[in-house]
């Protein structure tokens, strides 16, 4: 299989898991959509291709780890896992449903394959931190931590406490991916809290800076995977996405944060979707 | 002279601060095994940290004056099998980083080891902002966790060991300043248990951490007032002895409760729910009024606030007068 074959199936899985987030959200009534459906892409790279992951065994004790720091993006998680067969795309539909595995926001216990539990903002990569720890003090060279963070996110100093404690330890068996969507709740982030300039805010606190198309799946494949082979610093992806990517109405729309689709979009959607899929291919010929 | 079981109380009793029992029991479990590890947020030496720092430099992590960030890499050494020892004044970790503490370590279900050292009026000079009085009230309210109070060194230096030996988050709450040695090495301790230290009749005192030594002093000048009393030491708070207390409510027919906190949401309050729903009876609960301390030396705040064993001695009349008039 040459390499455009695979990224073309990648891309068409990032479409598959776009439509389970659509489905999903508009079945639940209520949720995030701008921040999974423009994540889908990082997803897809970190699930199918990036991480020594197994689907059918999510303890397996080789695994990579990945931590959703912003845990209302979790839509986007469970879609990528029931794509990558963790459990059976017929129970996305039970998103945020009483007696659901699939809880608003991620409970390690209640769903094998999620690491962590998560929903308040700013724990996410110092959880990382520690997970990374650990494994070095078990000498587990071959593993490695991915957390992703939101950028609205980076408003907490939690952030900021793991962001100086990871270089302090050179962990450099840990990557953090910023979600640079520029949406928060209340509008742009740099209206709401500027956060820029960014990458010096990385690097002058240590750590060795990519910036990316989090929205190029091939990007975000390359970027991953020189950020494992980056070994003296901890390495930081602002990954730039667009927010609501792959249905046309929702791009770069904040008040697409913090809403699900009703039936109506939720259709449209779908069929912007289906008009994507159709693309994909005939961009790569 | 009352027949307190455990000790006579007298002026010779070694003083000792609670918080040296920690440090000793963190260097012994980490002898015991090699997954304990210990975090600690600027104040290594304040907390006694020092000696497991200086034991195990590559399991010891200086995470600096961030008590949120210290319990949440707790919460990811957790994740990954150890068992991680966070440490700081408890009016920073659990009365800064609260929420992380729920979320990363008792809806995670980690085994984070959270001690709050420099709890209470003990903390003295410092004054307010550093007495914490609160955090067994904000840590009882978090499902899953346990809630402890060491009444002296040689108990704190049990309950570490035993911590080290839990599978559930705990918190531990430990003072600054020396304070009476009442237990012995042969005193027992587990978790979730609490201890009848002097049998009586007429009246409970339940007490825990650094006041159940002014209540065992109540205790003997009770008994030459002519009442009888039992004192209780409830060192976890959270899950409750319940058939320990509720058997010496039963047997007395008043309770006084003693701590040094908050009666809001603290030892008080779970007595006093426990008796109003299985045994109502006259109880006081002696502890902060829901006030602010100040700065002072800890004896004169303990007095001034109404901690120490003349006040518990009154509040036990108290009771036992309105025990007496309902018969």
């Amino acid at each position: 299989m040459s390499n455009t074959q695979s990224i073309i199936q990648l891309e068409e899985k990032a479409v598959n898991i776009r439509e389970s987030i659509i489905r999903m959200l508009e079945h639940a009534g209520s949720g995030h959509s701008a921040g999974p459906l423009g994540l889908a892409d990082i997803f897809t790279a970190l699930y199918f291709d990036v991480m020594r992951i197994d689907p059918k065994n999510p303890t397996w004790e080789e695994r990579d780890i990945l931590l959703l720091s912003n845990g209302h993006c979790v839509p986007v998680q469970y879609a990528t896992m029931a794509e990558a067969g963790y459990f059976p795309k017929s129970e996305l539909l039970t998103l945020r449903k009483f007696g659901s595995r699939l809880q608003g926001h991620p409970e390690r216990l209640k769903l094998p394959g999620l690491e962590n539990t998560s929903g308040p903002l700013g724990s996410g990569l110092s959880q990382g931190c520690g997970i990374a720890l650990g494994m070095r003090l078990d000498k587990q060279k071959q593993r490695h931590v991915y957390v992703v963070t939101g950028d609205g996110e980076l408003n907490e100093g939690n952030i900021w406490e793991a962001a100086m404690f990871a270089p302090k330890y050179n962990l450099n068996n840990l990557t953090v991916i910023v979600d640079r969507n520029n949406i928060q709740i209340d509008g742009p982030t740099e209206v709401v809290m500027p956060l820029e300039d960014l990458k010096k805010k990385w690097e002058s606190f240590g750590w060795h800076v990519l910036e990316i198309d989090g929205n190029d799946i091939e990007t975000v494949i390359d970027a991953l995977t020189m950020a494992k082979a980056i070994v003296e610093k901890p390495v930081c992806i602002i990954a730039y996405t667009i927010p609501g990517k792959g249905v046309d109405f929702m791009e770069q729309d904040y008040h697409w944060h913090g809403v699900p689709p009703n039936h109506e979009q939720a259709k449209q959607a779908l069929h912007e979707l289906r008009t994507l899929r159709g693309k994909i291919r005939g961009e790569h010929e | 002279m009352k027949d307190l079981h455990i000790l006579e109380f007298s002026d010779k009793l070694a003083m000792v601060p609670i918080r040296v029992g920690f440090g000793t029991g963190l260097v012994k479990a980490g002898e015991l095994d090699t997954n304990v590890v210990a975090l600690c947020a600027d104040l290594t030496g304040s907390v006694k940290m020092d000696g497991f720092a200086t034991a195990f430099p590559e399991r010891f992590f200086e995470v600096g004056i961030g008590e949120q960030n210290l319990v949440t890499i707790a919460a990811g050494l957790a994740l990954t099998g150890k068992v991680p020892f966070t440490a700081s004044y408890a009016a920073f970790s659990p009365g800064r980083n609260w929420e992380q503490i729920k979320t990363t370590a008792c809806l995670n279900h980690v085994p984070v080891k959270v001690i709050g050292a420099h709890a209470g009026l003990y903390t003295g000079p410092d004054g307010a902002t550093h007495q914490m009085l609160e955090d067994i009230a904000l840590m009882r309210a978090m499902p899953g966790m346990v809630v402890m109070a060491p009444c002296d060194a040689v108990e704190a230096e049990k309950m570490t060991l035993a911590m080290a030996k839990d599978d559930r988050p705990n918190y531990m709450r430990v003072a600054r300043e020396a304070t009476p040695v009442i237990t012995t090495d042969k005193t027992p301790f587990e978790i979730g248990k609490s201890y009848v230290f002097a049998e009586g009749s007429d009246v409970t005192i339940i007490s825990t951490g650094t006041m159940t030594a002014p209540a065992m002093e109540a205790a003997e000048k009770l008994f030459k007032d002519g009442i009888d009393a039992e004192v209780v030491h409830v060192p976890t708070i959270k899950p409750l002895d319940t058939e320990t207390i509720l058997k010496s409510v039963r047997k007395t027919g008043c309770a006084v409760t003693v701590e040094e906190a908050q009666i809001i949401g603290g030892l008080g309050s779970a007595i006093a729910e426990l008796l109003g729903e299985n045994y109502p009876a006259p109880m006081k609960r002696i502890g902060m009024q829901d006030r602010y301390g100040e700065s002072g030396e800890p004896a004169e705040l303990l007095a001034h606030f109404g901690l120490d064993a003349k006040h518990i001695r009154l509040a036990a009349h108290h009771v036992h007068e309105q025990k007496n008039e309902r018969k």
